[in-house]
């Protein structure tokens, strides 16, 4: 394809260097663009009109601003998986091979099949997507298609991101957050005063609107003043400059989140690094000097290409040497605009005519330009744009004092290009972050910034400072006081004042809404917020429809709802809506800016914590046989617990999850089978009033138990619901070993601790978690003693010597060991603790001496249903927080007759703990023994009856034994200890409803014979 | 996110060393079996939301294991102070602006 030529560069441009040529592409076709440029100067530069097309009616939409607010040319740069979707052609700078294109625009940008909606506008009125949901869901199913393809968001990359992103936490004793007038002054000040600065700007430089400025500083340009002023800067060594960082959310306590772009200007073979940064910054004081948006005006057709922010057409002119259009008409409110009439006229192209809103504006700045002989229309506006994917001309009519009404007949007039201003508006988003509430001022037509309580200032333009010579005073003295008030320096500025040429500026008008000679609702769409196209029409027919609230009317019609967050559209709105409701704009109140100011990349939020760095892993001393063993595992909350070991077949292939299952647990019942148990919590406690203080956690007493025994307990929160249960050990005198479930470890031993501190804080007791410091083997099964007897002598094995819920300190495998005799299988069981870091030692010697015994390694899987079988329960799995030990089948571990009312206690006598039909713990027999009922299948009584049924409880864990020869489950169901023998029926979502028989919890063993095996 | 004063460690820390444990200053009754279900359960269930200042007890989960006490204004965020269990508040409620 042919190159196109960049038709409107012009020979300056304070910022770019034309003879750095960039290739790039747009839509496919190959561009040039100039170092320094943005994506939007360069497609300005190319003579670009149309970047998108408008997201419900389909309308051609141009470059209007040149920042953070622009809301039509949204882009997809790159391509691939480090593609990028919906960023501002305004915000990207140009890089060798930039790929771009836009995101609205099906199926181009140029010829759109949409354009045709806007002949069906009136088919989608203000609510039309809150309409739409209301109707049945069938409905926007159809209507969702075609709307998400129309407006095109931008298309998310497939694959991974390969970029690379990286999080830093920093401190500062002051954060300057802009760097344009009033910014590079705080922070100058801050440095000398000694401080930590840092100063942080989105743009790729420094200079904020100085860098488009034709103001004289010093006697110098002022981008020369830039230039010197960061040199000097850069001299302080306790001064942190980031440029291209944003700082995008204000949070608590002065903490700031700033996303640094560290490589996204670079083409993809020169950036190397991190692509993006997050600063988490905490600073002791903040100064906001993030300036101001230029206020759109709101006519009608103002979407038309070639309609532009005054501000932005100066900025194109003079920092980037593009001139988008040749014959320009300026539309202004104020006299800052006139500036931009002057900038046109230096870039040698036309200026048709001033329009001016004011009847009788008086100042230097009307002087300049009527000196240059150029026609001002007083009293006058713009009320209607003309064109299709250009502006061919502007309908000019005078207007009344107020602004609300055209008085006299319509001119044409021939034009390429509107630059429009109705004034400023500071940016007081990050202001806003803090919970300050915005405060109307009639005298800047503005809202400024509300107080708020965290330790912040604002400076300059967004504080709704607009004279050059005021934000640099403004400026310094904000960062004096911050660094004074941090610690540093008098709190005076030490750097005179810089001498700025300027003039005095006549008041500027309010104009929210430019009359037409039609009612808004009847004229040509006049738009408020261009990125979701909500006309001054939509909110005045959201009030007649009864909507008064600013909140309401920003959800119903979208208003302020894009990727530029209203930044342009949000206050004509509230205006409009505020005249719409006879309300004064302080009435009418504001919207509350929330983070992020910008959109913020999720990568750059994850940092490195993705992938394996996600969460951390912890392994047990075994674990390397595990995987050896070609162990699958399980997540245990951060710990890999083998979950089975499959085998390869003798028929060939692998087991699958069932057959390791079936072999593992026939072998513990059979003979013996081994289980890494290093992962439960184990918090070791000692004083002399531990006794004391577990049987106030517990509901059993532990007051007698003596040195060498065990007991098991159940922990109850007050409410009297189980929170955790485990073995207690008394290790000595004043000495106890707690276990807790593996995932329960950190929350008992916090509960442990609040009670001591808060409650009992006399007490003498004191908590070690020792989880880390024990490899812990089980073996388990009827051949279990005679394994241990293989690699311990020193432990009188004896089953009356060393019986059930004792243990016992000895020599396992030649290391010091403690091993307890307790079982959670139900059968003969040995948990043989040794330092953690003998673990696998400890492993091998136990499997080698299980050689002759077929010894097994089983994993979590098998465990749950051993002890399944024998009715023990999970916390966590068999109850949910509102389980009471009765409700368990657990009474016999409550000790009725404790003198202390133990945690919990009180609450099992609530009327509601007492109350029948509470769910209760019981075994689900299938009557097919095949059907293994589905973990969290609801049971009811009568499968026949309509939908929805009643439901009389779930199942909790349900499994498949090779030792019984059927399937079976536990269940928790309404008064289930008394429907013993009762069948009930689990439906499920495929519509299969399976019957089950209610039989006892324990499936095996019920005498509890196994454990006392010779 | 909140930068907290662990009266304990006596510095300042950020919140994600922390975690939250609800209202402070409710005493467990010393006798529980006395009360009725009513009482009972307005020990158990029933929390204070002011708007304002509100006591509120934090734990230095990963920090010094300690729990104590702090007054935080619900609205604005802000920790007027902390202090730690059997310390007395430097300031009573009445002075902290509770309300505002
Ligand atoms: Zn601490």
């Amino acid at each position: 394809m042919t190159q196109i030529q960049q038709i409107n560069r012009l020979a300056g441009g304070a910022r770019v260097d034309s003879d750095g040529v960039i290739n790039f592409t747009y839509n496919g076709r190959p561009m040039q663009g100039v170092s320094g440029d943005t994506l939007a100067s360069a497609l300005l530069a190319n003579g670009v009109d149309v970047v998108g097309r408008s997201f419900k009616y389909g309308r051609a939409r141009g470059i209007v601003g040149h920042g953070a607010e622009e809301p039509n040319a949204i882009m997809q740069i790159g391509s691939g998986a480090s593609s990028v979707p919906n960023l501002k052609a305004t915000q990207v700078e140009l890089y060798e091979g930039l790929e771009s294109a836009p995101v609205n625009g099906w199926p181009s940008v140029d010829f759109d099949l949409m354009s045709i909606a806007g002949f069906f506008s009136r088919l989608m009125p203000p609510g039309f997507y809150y309409k739409t949901f209301m109707y049945p869901a069938k409905l926007w199913m159809t209507y969702e298609h075609f709307i998400r393809r129309a407006a095109g968001l931008g298309r998310s990359p497939v694959g991974d991101d390969p970029d690379s992103y990286d999080k830093l936490n920093q401190h500062a004793d002051v954060l300057v957050i802009g760097a344009g007038p009033a910014g590079l002054m705080a922070a100058r000040e801050a440095a000398r005063a000694g401080a930590r600065v840092m100063i942080v700007d989105e743009q790729s430089e420094f200079g904020g609107s100085l860098l488009a400025s034709t103001q004289t500083i010093e006697n110098r340009s002022a981008s020369a003043w830039v230039d010197l002023m960061v040199a000097e800067l850069k001299t302080f060594a306790n001064l942190q400059m980031l440029p291209r960082s944003t700082a995008f959310g204000y949070y608590d306590h002065n903490f700031i989140g700033i996303l640094e772009r560290r490589s996204d200007h670079l083409s993809l073979s020169a950036a190397t690094g991190s692509r993006q940064r997050l600063h988490r910054v905490r600073a002791k004081r903040v100064v906001l000097a993030t300036g101001a948006f230029e206020r759109p005006l709101v006519f009608a057709h103002n979407d038309i290409p070639g309609v532009m922010q005054a501000s932005s057409v100066s900025t194109y002119v003079n920092r980037y040497g593009v001139a988008p259009g040749s014959r320009m008409v300026l539309f202004t409110c104020n006299d800052s605009a006139y500036q931009t009439a002057l900038d046109w006229h230096g870039a040698g192209r036309t200026v048709v005519a001033i329009v001016d809103s004011r009847a009788e504006p008086n100042g230097a700045m009307l002087a300049a330009v009527e000196a240059l002989g150029m026609e001002v229309m007083l009293g006058c506006a713009v009320i209607e744009a003309q064109g299709g994917k250009r502006v061919k001309r502007a309908l000019v009519a005078p207007i009344n004092a107020q602004g609300t009404e055209v008085v006299g007949s319509v001119q044409r007039i021939a034009c390429d290009l509107i630059a429009c201003s109705g004034g400023w508006s500071p940016a007081i988003h990050l202001s806003s972050h803090t919970g300050a509430k915005p405060q109307w001022d009639e005298a800047i037509v503005g809202f400024k910034p509300g107080t708020s309580t965290q330790q912040e200032c604002s400076a300059g333009a967004c504080a709704g400072t607009y004279r050059l010579s005021e934000c640099f005073a403004e400026g310094a003295q904000a960062g004096a006081q911050a660094a004074h008030k941090s610690g540093f320096g008098s709190g005076v500025g030490l750097f005179p004042q810089p001498p700025v040429e300027e003039h005095d500026e006549y008041p500027q008008q309010a104009l929210f809404l430019v009359p037409h000679t039609q009612r808004s609702t009847r004229a040509p769409s006049q738009f408020v917020d261009m990125q979701l196209d909500v006309t001054a029409g939509s909110i005045e027919i959201a009030v007649r429809e009864g909507f008064e609230s600013i909140e309401h009317i920003k959800r119903y019609t979208a208003l302020g709802f894009g990727t530029d967050q209203g930044k342009l559209g949000n206050i004509n709105g509230m205006a409009i809506l505020a005249k719409a409701l006879g309300q004064s704009m302080a009435e009418t109140g504001t919207t509350i800016f929330r983070p992020a100011y910008t959109p913020t990349t999720f990568g750059a939020i994850a940092g490195r914590d993705i992938g394996e760095l996600f969460d951390p892993q912890r392994h047990t001393a075994m674990h390397r046989w595990h995987l050896a063993r070609g162990a699958e595992f399980e997540d245990v909350g951060q710990w890999k617990r083998p979950w089975y070991y499959p085998r390869s077949r003798a028929s060939g292939g692998v087991e699958s999850l069932r057959e390791a299952v079936d072999r593992e647990c026939l072998a513990v019942r059979n003979s013996v089978g081994i289980l890494d148990a290093s992962t439960l919590g184990k918090i070791d406690i000692q004083g002399p009033d531990t006794a004391e203080f577990i049987t106030r956690m517990y509901t059993n007493s532990y007051l007698k138990l003596a040195p060498g025994k065990c007991r098991y307990g159940v922990m109850l929160k007050e409410d009297g619901m189980i929170f955790d249960d485990g073995v207690c050990a008394c290790l000595g005198d004043n000495h106890y070993l707690m276990y807790t479930t593996t995932g329960g470890a950190a929350g008992v031993l916090a509960w442990l601790e609040l009670w001591q501190q808060t409650e009992w804080p006399d007490m003498q007791v004191y908590f070690t978690s020792v989880t880390d410091h024990w490899s812990t083997a089980t073996i388990s099964g009827p051949n279990a003693r005679r394994v241990l007897a293989k690699v311990c002598d020193d432990i009188d094995l004896d089953r009356q010597a060393f019986g059930f819920m004792d243990w016992r300190d000895g020599t396992v495998a030649g290391v010091a060991a403690r091993v307890f005799r307790i079982s959670f299988t139900g059968e003969l069981s040995y948990e043989i603790n040794v330092p953690a870091h003998y673990g696998r030692h400890l492993w091998e010697a136990l499997i080698a001496a299980g050689e002759a015994f077929d010894i097994t390694p089983y994993g979590t899987e098998s465990m749950h249903v051993l002890r399944a079988e024998k009715g023990f329960i999970i916390v966590g799995q068999d109850t949910d927080g509102s389980m009471t030990p009765a409700d368990m089948n657990m009474d016999w571990v409550v000790a009725k007759n404790k003198t202390f009312s133990f945690i919990g206690k009180r609450s099992l006598q609530r009327s509601d703990a007492l109350r029948d039909q509470r769910k209760q713990f019981v075994g689900l027999k299938p009557l097919n023994p095949n059907d293994v009922l589905p973990e969290g299948a609801q049971v009811v009584f009568d499968p026949q009856q309509p939908i929805p049924m009643s439901m009389q409880g779930h199942v909790t864990s349900s499994y498949y034994s090779a030792n019984l020869g059927h399937a079976f489950a536990l269940a928790v169901i309404k008064g289930g200890i008394n429907r013993m023998g009762q069948v009930v029926h689990c439906p499920l979502a495929d519509g299969r409803i399976l019957a089950a028989e209610i039989v006892s919890s324990v499936f095996y063993d019920p005498e509890g014979a196994r454990q006392h095996v010779e | 996110m909140l930068l907290i004063h662990c009266p304990h460690c006596r510095e300042d820390r950020e919140e994600e060393e922390f975690s939250y444990n609800g209202e402070a200053h409710i005493v467990r009754p010393l006798d529980p079996e006395s009360l009725s279900d009513e009482a009972w359960g307005d020990y158990l269930f029933f929390r204070k939301n002011p708007r304002g200042v509100h006591r509120e007890m934090w734990y230095h989960a990963v920090g010094c294991r300690r729990y104590f006490y702090a007054a935080r204004n619900t609205l604005s965020y802000e920790i007027l102070h902390t202090y730690c269990v059997g310390e007395k508040p430097q300031i009573d409620a009445a002075n902290e602006g509770a309300g505002a």
